[in-house]
């Protein structure tokens, strides 16, 4: 892990999320979410989570851009809102970075370097969702198949 | 020389708030699910930061905990894009402000 690298990703992510937080136009700041995430896949690359990094990759770029992409063109707003941004939620999202900055220095025994660890490969996941995490893995599943026939139900059309 | 764990938290605090000032600021709904997903992900990075920086990391927990966060965030993303559509199928609009029926 490099100091160097560590701020390079680090300043494209913020870059990047403060674009999709403040762009006027809804496209692109759907464009900005996607490269966002691009950096934060490149942080669980730095930390040695590769695995957490592609899925990252896979499920937010592949799959939640995309559909953030299909909502916003099936629901073109045209009328362009000029005054849609409000400063009361800017002060509060400084009032709360600044209590999680305050939390964070005043803690003390945070450790500094991390430790030598082997890499966790594809093959130890895959075994510990089949062993130890076999009952969360199956919620999830549950979990995803009732988000499925939700939204599918949502966006039926109602016969009147 | 090598990044600190404050690093990341900070870093990962910074991304939330950036997250919460796009949920809170915005009028139009897929800003707030924008928002939602930044601040997921914020939350992501720590899970990972504090598994990496634990002193025995012998089972990849922060690791699992991720993937199950990850997967829950997709599902949370696709229900919310079929409410932004069926609220717009009625109101024709998805502005979050003209959404006041249930106003007292």
């Amino acid at each position: 892990m490099s100091t160097v690298a560590f701020a390079a990703i680090a300043i494209f992510t913020l870059a990047a999320a403060l674009a999709a937080a403040t762009l006027p136009k809804l496209m692109h700041a759907a464009l900005s979410f996607a490269v966002m995430f691009v950096g934060i896949s490149g942080f669980f690359f730095l930390l040695g989570a590769e695995f957490v990094g592609l899925v990252q990759i896979f499920v937010y770029i592949g799959a939640v851009a995309v559909l953030i992409v299909f909502t916003i063109l099936l629901t073109r707003d045209d009328v362009e809102n000029v005054r849609s941004f409000q400063w009361g939620g800017a002060i509060v999202a400084i009032a709360v970075f600044a209590g999680l900055i305050w939390a964070i220095a005043k803690t003390k025994s945070l450790p500094l370097t991390p430790p030598q660890i082997e890499p966790v490969t594809v093959q130890r996941i895959g075994e510990l969702l089949m062993t130890n995490y076999v009952w969360p893995l199956q919620c999830v599943g549950v979990l995803l198949t009732a988000a499925l026939i939700g939204a599918l139900i949502l966006v039926m059309e109602e016969k009147s | 020389m090598t990044p600190t764990l404050q690093l990341f938290l900070i870093l990962s605090a910074a991304l939330f708030c950036i997250g919460l000032l796009a949920a809170l600021s915005r009028r139009h709904a897929i800003f707030i699910l924008i928002g939602i997903e930044m601040m997921l992900a914020a939350a992501n990075i720590n899970f990972i930061a504090f598994w990496r920086f634990a002193p025995q990391p012998a089972q990849p927990t922060g690791v699992m905990v991720a993937i199950f966060a990850i997967a829950i965030a997709a599902a949370e993303a696709a229900v919310g894009l079929a409410m932004v559509i069926a609220v717009y199928r009625h109101f024709r609009s998805t502005n979050v402000d003209q959404l006041d029926r249930l106003k007292g």
